[in-house]
């Protein structure tokens, strides 16, 4: 998953009304003969050419190539000029970008922008009736504004309560306290796992914070610290290990707790610097969530000393379930089998991973047989699959 | 090419090649020369197919190695040439003892076969120090076994090894023949320490030839030195007569160095196209940098989209770029590789990485320690093995390969 930095609504000049999905086009097809809906557009250095002035409705394909010297762009905006309806953005010289778009029946503008300034190079641009039309979107804008809503209020609730119990971690790992501090351990990082792609997005705060031993380059000078380093203090190894004096802990874990607090900080900004959640990224929230599971949980590395990784596996699956459950009504406008796919996937996934629990928690990794694991792994398999296309989905 | 035993091989039955490396109109009737000023496999057009061994020299007995060491360069000379693997054959010899050639590849042409060695470290020194072969002061600097990378889950045992044999052909069974027969040769003086079959080049050494895809289903090493370089060559592949006084043996030749790089195939597979088109840096179609242009234009990593450049500050094409490195390129010859199923039934797969440089503590260390700390495709990527040779230059006429190490 790629980690992109959530942008702050400040920053955030231009959003489309309703984000239209972009892929690249394959090199050689550009409009299919027959095919009304699929069109070509050249954007040059000071044309814009569509193979067709209007399409009939329903999803419409736009193969823009472009041929002049700067990065362009290409939108379809609403019949007020102004209302984004689609766009394609960063196609560099020589290259060619799709975009693909539910468009109802009404008057429309195409705009290519070559060097992405000013107005354009606008035409109008028709979409006549057909009974392939869809269902008017207008009630989606409101279904995204509430999944935003919503998806930011999880996070800022999640960030709260990790702060919280960071903070209790540290006063027990401080003071000494190392059952306690253990038995607490998994549960204050439940709150990290379950918002740990918007945790991730921080790129600075995300290794000072969560990175494992493997991942440092101490050779090259880098410092290991955040919970791992405090974890393996926690559950030393048996040979070979130098534990931690007081004034190490006091380091180790005030250096967590201003990290956390920084994080906190950021997720609960308010004004032009509170974090926007775009549906894309809320959608790939979910995915990336799945793809941690399927990367450290499952493979037993993330907690390689406490192996407590079903803690961090459940807490990824409460972060992805969410954030899915966020979006999916507006999956279920768009695309009701996957919805429903999606709803039974995650269902089968919690009745597995429910069997292995143990008092408020669960069994340690090192507890699950080879085929238990397997098993595991079928079932994130099963629903990673066809929840890496909610993203596309819920945006087309 | 008249080496003694050669003439007597060329009966067996296995197509008689054209020599000189010419594609010629019968498939696989390419053949090219064992000896020569460099050795074999390195700038070659990369083949398609590759059977790669490390070795541990078992002998304390110097003498012995050396016996050894001349024994498969004749046998690599057979076998390039489309012989067999002993002076004999696999059916000619003697009907009660084993046959010298162990015939899997009767009736098979030379199919573009070339058989490269290297020296290990740990050839010339062992893990307690030990001179083994009087020739620890010959031992050039800059092989040292590499450093850990942050991420690195190197395996020991398939990593490291006092020799390594790089077999290299367009028919895997002929690549497999040709280290199984000098695997066989050398028990009682070496045993395998591991091996990696690769099935698909990812390089290109030549501009005769289009780049290949790697398991990403991404063009790779579009930047990759070609043979046609030879200024490149001489500056990033052969080591040159005054870069280390110690080892003016090794001048000519190169280091190669090695790394079995998993791919986290089923996770990626899952990442939209345009994801994996900023992880890379390239389109995935014609692998053009996302700069624009076609495949071979040159990135432009100034130039801006509407979120920051179009080449991200962590693609994979700017992190490992000549710019950020004075310069430095490699000559690079990997390999695609499945091995089979891990034990949660995902691809047991990747690229197996080869490089050859000059030098690899300015050629390859930063890279990859570049590569670790920034690179966006670390997500979906483990390494695990890695292991650095001296590549001795090549075997001239009545010379047994190292020779001048030994001589």
């Amino acid at each position: 998953m790629r980690k992109t930095l959530l942008a702050s609504v400040a920053a955030l000049a231009v959003v489309p009304a309703l984000a239209a999905c972009t892929e690249n086009a394959s090199d050689k097809n550009g409009g299919k003969g027959g095919d009304a809906r699929a069109l070509t557009v050249t954007s040059s250095a000071d044309g814009c050419e569509l193979s067709a002035g209007k399409a009939p409705a329903g999803t419409l394909t736009f193969d823009v190539t472009n041929t002049g010297s700067d990065v362009t762009e290409f939108y379809l905006l609403g019949s007020d000029g102004l209302r984004i309806v689609g766009e394609v953005e960063n196609i560099g010289p020589s290259l060619t970008k799709k975009l693909t778009v539910n468009a109802p029946a009404g008057d429309y503008f195409t705009a290519c922008k070559p060097g992405m300034v000013g107005e354009g190079i606008r035409a109008a641009f028709t979409v006549s009736p057909s009974d392939d039309e869809q269902e008017t979107s207008a009630s989606d804008q409101e279904l995204i504004d509430q999944a935003q809503a919503n998806y930011r209020a999880y996070v800022q609730d999640q960030s709260g309560q990790l702060l919280e119990k960071t903070k209790q971690f540290v006063e027990l790992y401080e003071g000494g306290k190392d059952d306690e501090a253990r038995a607490l351990y998994p549960v204050a990082r439940e709150h990290w796992e379950r918002i740990e792609t918007v945790a991730e997005s921080f790129g600075d705060l995300d290794p000072l914070t969560d990175a494992r031993e493997a991942d440092v380059d101490f050779a090259a000078g880098e410092k290991w610290t955040g919970w791992h380093r405090i974890e393996k203090d926690l559950w030393p190894p048996a040979k070979g290990y130098q534990a931690l004096k007081p004034a190490a802990r006091k380091t180790y874990g005030d250096d967590l707790l201003k990290n956390v607090t920084e994080l906190d900080r950021r997720i609960q900004a308010t004004g032009a610097d509170a974090l926007s959640y775009p549906i894309d990224a809320i959608a790939n929230g979910s995915i990336g969530l799945l793809e941690e599971v399927a990367k450290g949980k499952i493979t037993g590395e993330e907690e390689a000393w406490s192996h407590t990784d079903l803690w961090d596996f459940q807490a990824n699956i409460d972060g992805a379930r969410v954030a899915y459950e966020g979006v999916q009504p507006l999956l279920e406008n768009k695309d009701a089998a996957l919805a429903k796919e999606l709803t039974t996937k995650f269902a089968a996934l919690q009745k597995l991973l429910d069997q292995h629990r143990a008092g408020d928690g669960f069994v340690l990794y090192t507890e699950l047989t080879q085929p238990q694991v397997r098993e595991l792994s079928d079932a994130v398999n099963a629903l990673s699959e066809p929840l890496s296309r909610l993203t596309a989905a819920v945006t087309s | 090419m008249a080496a003694a035993g050669a003439a007597g091989a060329f009966a067996v039955g296995r197509a008689s090649a054209p020599g000189e490396g010419t594609a010629a109109a019968a498939p696989g009737a390419t053949s090219y020369p064992f000896r020569g000023e460099r050795q074999a496999g390195i700038v070659t057009p990369a083949q398609d197919r590759l059977h790669f061994v490390a070795l541990d020299v078992t002998t304390d007995d110097r003498d012995e190695l050396v016996r050894l060491l001349q024994a498969w360069t004749e046998a690599a000379e057979r076998m390039t040439q489309g012989g067999s693997a002993g002076p004999v054959g696999p059916v000619e010899g003697a009907a009660d003892a084993p046959p010298d050639d162990t015939g899997e590849a009767i009736g098979l042409p030379p199919s573009g076969l070339t058989i490269t060695f290297g020296f290990g470290p740990t050839l010339f020194r062992d893990a307690d120090g030990n001179d083994r072969f009087g020739i620890a002061d010959r031992r050039p600097a800059a092989l040292e076994p590499l450093p850990l990378f942050s991420a690195d889950v190197i395996d020991p045992g398939r990593s490291g090894g006092d020799l390594c044999i790089q077999a290299c052909a367009d028919d895997p069974q002929v690549a497999v023949h040709a280290i199984r027969n000098l695997v066989r040769m050398g028990f009682g003086t070496t045993a395998v320490r591991w091996s990696q079959l690769g099935f698909g080049r990812t390089s290109t050494t030549s501009t005769s030839q289009s780049t290949p895809r790697n398991l990403f289903g991404f063009k790779d090493g579009t930047a990759n030195i070609k043979a046609e370089e030879g200024a490149a060559l001489d500056e990033h592949v052969w080591v040159g007569g005054d870069d280390d006084p110690a080892a003016v043996w090794l001048s000519g030749g190169s280091y190669l160095v090695a790394r079995r790089i998993n791919m986290n195939i089923e996770i990626w597979d899952r990442q939209s196209l345009d994801a994996q088109e900023q992880f890379v840096g390239r389109t995935k179609g014609s692998g053009a940098p996302l700069s624009g242009g076609k495949e071979f234009s040159d990135p432009d990593f100034g130039i801006e989209g509407s979120a920051g450049p179009l080449i991200p500050v962590d693609a994979h094409v700017r992190v490992v770029h000549p710019d950020q490195f004075d310069g430095v390129r490699m000559l690079r010859r990997g390999y695609n590789f499945v091995d089979g199923s891990n034990d949660v039934g995902g691809l047991d797969a990747g690229l197996f990485f080869i490089a050859y440089v000059r030098d690899p503590r300015t050629h390859f260390i930063p890279l990859q320690r570049a590569m670790a700390k920034s690179d966006a495709l670390m997500e979906y990527l483990r390494f695990t093995s890695s292991a650095l040779f001296a590549v001795p230059p090549g075997v001239g006429k009545g010379e047994y390969v190292g020779q001048a190490l030994f001589g």
